[in-house]
């Protein structure tokens, strides 16, 4: 951006537009306009989308910047615009009550942004805005200046794992494609993000496309694939919008398609819409999907590196994982390996989301430990309430206590305690969330999500969701726990792919660490955290009740008597267990248990 | 090329790229399975034949799993045999188990499964998938609640006939092999897929009820319908031709077409002839073959002497043989002297 110059950006991410992006882009728009405000304070002003910028619990954010000097406003809705342009804009005084706060500051300061540095800042449907701030340059570099084996070198020498999830070393991936044998190559980015909660890569592709096209174009340069997909689910339709617009001003402006800024290098990519099937995020059943078949797995060896796409040597990495690719070739591997552990390196980006304060997409160095997400950049627990345990890695992922807090998180700590890092999901709980009910959650999603192809999956999540529902719903026998675990065990191990090899884990990892929740709910037929409905029963504590009759009129089954200003009594047997008196009653005579 | 393995202890040679299932067939290893047909491209739904190679982290399917040098597995041990229990298990609980009137009872792979890990209990029972549906087609009865989803019937569809008429539909416990839009079966009705599948989940109409497997006797036989000869085994109860299958070590590798799957109901038919016929005043009357051709070898006589040779023609047929077929045009030019000889696939 030029000195001088007015800018506005307007987050215009899904969350963004969400909560009205639209209108205040408009209404921005307008006020510039029939203000006459580039006239009469003799400065460019412009209006820009930019994609989110992680903070989505405060959107719509925006910022103005004037001369070089940026204010931050949150929860701008259209009719507050008239005032920031006003005050901020014309009179120079910024709008102080509305900018943000101190927690907007601490939120970011604790991360450390590669891969969503751009993202906020260069508006995703205009190509020069990313070139402005360096983009396609590492392109230029590789093309220019480097062999593919030197390009597959520096990214096996920044450490750069995947971060799909299986975190497996990217630069051995592409070496792996370089060495086989066939033509032509194929690399396809997987962007199937399907993990419940889960929108690291949806974000990144809303927000910054051409990151993702460099790093495919240079990782395309570096395997010599000549054609390349994105594979991306339909229920993103702004991010197949902005990718298809960043697709064809890429190709407009020579950095995709034939011959790539005049060095004899052809490579393009289509994009292929997925239909929503969890499963189609597993690289084999990804590619069955391209062809033309119904995405089920099929047993690696050959690994798609060696027999991919149409039998073909493909490479498949996370959107996020190339993303990464050009700002590594931009500042070197030794750059991007300073963040990191020895054996993590670099940033991930986490959806963080469940009790947390401050919920958004956040970008960290691994090995940070999970305090500092939570309380840091979190802001700590909704409400002050105790912090019960994380959930990471979706639900392939398991739970993380909270004495396990100071927990580094990368991928062989999390693994050692049972969880993954997965591709980003980090779900918050606190002492009002049952881990039972969380198992089971998990378990809805994968049994609905299998494919059906292995025995183990189909069946065996079936019956480990229906031992879980009997658990929560207080039918639990005895000996239910031992036998989730032992159907658990087997489904991870006899399953074909990493769904059914994963699925387990949300209850292998709830029942190591709150098993006693898991006796709780089937011998005392009690639920510690009061979530599980049929477990509860609400009755009024006479001491505490002052007949103010709310509750009964509350009570949608009419099961609250009593004389006012008496006492009142919950018949059991008509109570639907909704919680309406207990959330209503201003006394706190309502007791849950 | 071949590579020297370990299997349970002994070490054996097998050709370069078998996979473990078949270097373990070939040496006489028992591997259990529901979804490995060697006729068909390998799939590795069923996972029963969860082998343990040394040195890996996890079991593997022998079925997709191809031998290397010095590869030493185990395919059975006390934790590969509680897996493969535990998927029986989990098969039978999502299963109607009516063995008692199944059409199948006694050729069932999932039965001898149950029967050989003796599972008289379930520790799994719950929710069974439940269709009420009935296909109209005459041929092919489809029980989907038996099904367990092997996938063979897709495959053979697919790899072997290449009609694709079914495929897999929905997802997770749902998930459901089906025509396209789940309407009636329309299509070549070979039988391909009756023949595959393990189940009672797809059995021939035609023999319904007819004979229970102790019934049966088998009789090897040639197809009668066209001069491929495709080797067929008739199922027979009571004297009566109730269903007609192929050993995969015939020469047709057990593949059949419509006609000689179920195209066997002429053989008990009443109107069927079994005596030749002569018309006698308006009126067929048996004969012997010896009336029968002399009658036939006068006639021809009588009218080349008459008419001459070219007054003659001859049609036979695609169900005869190459040599048969030969022989025929041989009769009609050298004995009958004509050249009017045609077949209904052309000479």
């Amino acid at each position: 951006m030029q000195e001088g110059n007015i800018v506005v950006k307007v987050c215009m991410g899904t969350g963004g537009i969400a909560a009205g992006g639209t209108a205040v882009v408009s209404a921005f728009r307008e006020e510039l306009e029939t203000a006459g405000v580039s006239a009469s304070v003799e400065k460019n002003c412009t209006v820009h989308n930019v994609g989110c910028r992680g903070f989505c619990a405060r959107d719509v954010l925006v910022d103005v910047i004037v001369d070089g000097e940026k204010t931050t406003y949150e929860y701008i809705k259209s009719d507050m615009v008239s005032r920031i342009v006003e005050e901020h804009i014309l009179q120079g005084r910024p709008v102080e009550e509305w900018v943000v706060k101190d927690d907007y500051h601490t939120f970011h300061e604790k991360q450390v942004k590669v891969v969503l540095s751009d993202c906020g800042e260069v508006d995703p449907e205009d190509i020069e805005s990313y070139v402005n701030r360096g983009g396609y340059a590492a392109l230029s570099k590789v093309l220019t200046t480097m062999t593919p084996e030197e390009t597959i070198g520096l990214i096996k020498a920044s450490g750069l794992r995947g971060r799909g999830g299986a975190g497996f070393p990217a630069g051995l991936k592409w070496e792996f494609a370089r060495k086989a044998v066939g033509e032509p190559k194929y690399l396809i980015c997987n962007a199937d993000e399907g993990d419940p909660g889960a929108f690291m890569d949806r974000s990144i592709i809303e927000g910054n496309p051409h990151s993702v096209i460099e790093g495919m174009v240079i990782g395309a340069y570096a395997i010599g694939a000549s054609k390349g997909y994105v594979y991306i689910r339909a229920e993103y339709p702004l991010a197949v919008e902005r990718l298809k617009i960043a697709l064809d001003q890429a190709r407009r402006k020579g950095v995709l398609g034939d011959d790539i800024e005049g060095r004899g290098f052809d490579f393009d990519i289509k994009i292929k819409l997925g239909a929503g099937a969890f499963v189609c995020g597993e690289e084999t059943a990804l590619i069955a999907s391209i062809e033309g078949n119904r995405g089920m797995p099929r047993a690696k060896p050959p690994f798609p590196a060696q027999k991919g796409l149409w039998g073909k040597p493909t490479v498949i990495n996370n959107v996020e994982t190339l993303a990464n690719v050009a700002y590594i070739v931009r500042n070197g591997a030794d750059w991007f390996a300073q963040f990191g552990t020895e054996k993590s390196k670099g940033t991930k980006v986490f959806a963080l989301t469940g009790k947390v304060k401050n919920s958004g997409l956040i970008e960290v160095p691994l090995g940070i430990s999970l305090r500092e997400i939570i309380y840091d950049i979190g802001g700590g627990i909704e409400g002050g309430r105790e912090l019960k345990a994380v959930q990471t890695g979706g639900p392939s992922g398991g739970c993380i206590t909270a004495g396990m807090i100071d927990i580094a998180v990368d991928y062989e700590s999390l693994a050692k305690a049972g969880s993954i890092v997965g591709s980003g999901g980090m779900v918050v709980m606190d002492e009002t969330d049952c881990m039972v009910n969380i198992a089971k959650y998990f378990l809805e999603f994968t049994q609905a999500e299998s494919c059906g192809k292995c025995v183990p999956c189909r069946i065996g999540t079936k019956r480990l969701l229906e031992i879980l529902e009997r658990i929560t719903d207080g039918r639990g026998r005895p000996g239910d726990v031992e036998l989730l675990e032992k159907l658990s065990n087997d489904v991870r191990s006899a399953s074909l792919c990493g769904l059914g090899q994963t699925a387990p884990n949300p209850v292998l990892s709830t029942l190591r660490y709150f098993r006693d929740e898991y006796e709780a709910h089937i011998h005392e037929k009690r639920c510690p955290a009061g979530v599980c409905k049929n477990l509860l029963t609400y009755s009024i504590l006479e001491e505490f009740c002052k007949g103010c009759t709310m509750c009964a009129r509350v009570c949608p089954a009419g099961a609250i008597v009593g004389e006012k200003k008496k006492p009142h009594k919950i018949i059991e047997e008509i109570c639907v267990k909704c919680g309406a008196c207990f959330e209503t009653c201003k006394f706190k005579a309502i007791k849950k248990g | 090329m071949t590579v020297s393995i370990t299997i349970d202890g002994r070490t054996v040679k097998v050709r370069e790229g078998a996979t473990i299932l078949q270097a373990s067939r070939e040496n006489d290893i028992y591997i259990p399975t529901l979804c490995d047909d060697p006729r068909l491209e390998p799939y590795g739904g069923c996972r029963l034949c969860l082998v343990q190679i040394k040195g890996m982290a996890r079991p593997v399917t022998a079925c997709t799993t191809p031998v290397s040098e010095g590869m030493i597995v185990e395919t059975t041990n006390e934790e590969i045999e509680n897996l493969r229990r535990t998927i029986v298990e989990l098969l039978l609980s999502d299963h109607p188990n009516d063995c008692m009137i199944c059409e199948k009872a006694g050729d069932c792979t999932l039965q001898e499964l149950a029967y050989f890990y003796n599972l008289r209990e379930n520790r799994f029972y719950g929710e069974r998938r439940q269709y009420a549906e009935s296909d109209g087609n005459p041929f092919i009865e489809r029980n989907m609640e038996k099904c367990i989803l092997c996938g063979k019937c897709v495959r053979v569809c697919n790899e072997v006939q290449g009609v694709s008429a079914i495929e897999i539909a929905y997802r997770g416990f749902s998930a459901k092999v089906c025509p396209p839009f789940e309407k009636d079966l329309d299509c070549e009705f070979c039988g391909q897929c009756v023949s595959v599948c393990p189940t009672g989940a797809l059995m021939g109409k035609l023999s319904m009820g007819k004979g229970r497997q102790k019934d049966i006797e088998k009789v090897e036989s040639v197809c009668p319908y066209c001069g491929c000869g495709c080797n067929i085994t008739l199922h027979v109860a009571r004297n009566e031709v109730i269903r007609v299958s192929s050993r995969p070590d015939s020469l047709n590798e057990g593949w059949l077409c419509v006609k000689g799957r179920f195209g066997f109901k002429f053989n008990s038919s009443p109107d069927r002839l079994k005596h030749p016929l002569i018309k006698r005043n308006g009126r067929f009357e048996e004969a012997s073959w010896d009336e029968a051709l002399d009658y036939v070898a006068q006639r021809l006589g009588e009218i080349k002497e008459k008419h001459g040779a070219d007054a003659i023609a001859g049609l036979s047929s695609a169900r005869c043989t190459n040599e048969e077929n030969y022989l025929f045009q041989k009769f009609m030019r050298a004995a009958v002297g004509t050249n009017n000889v045609d077949h209904c696939a052309r000479y």
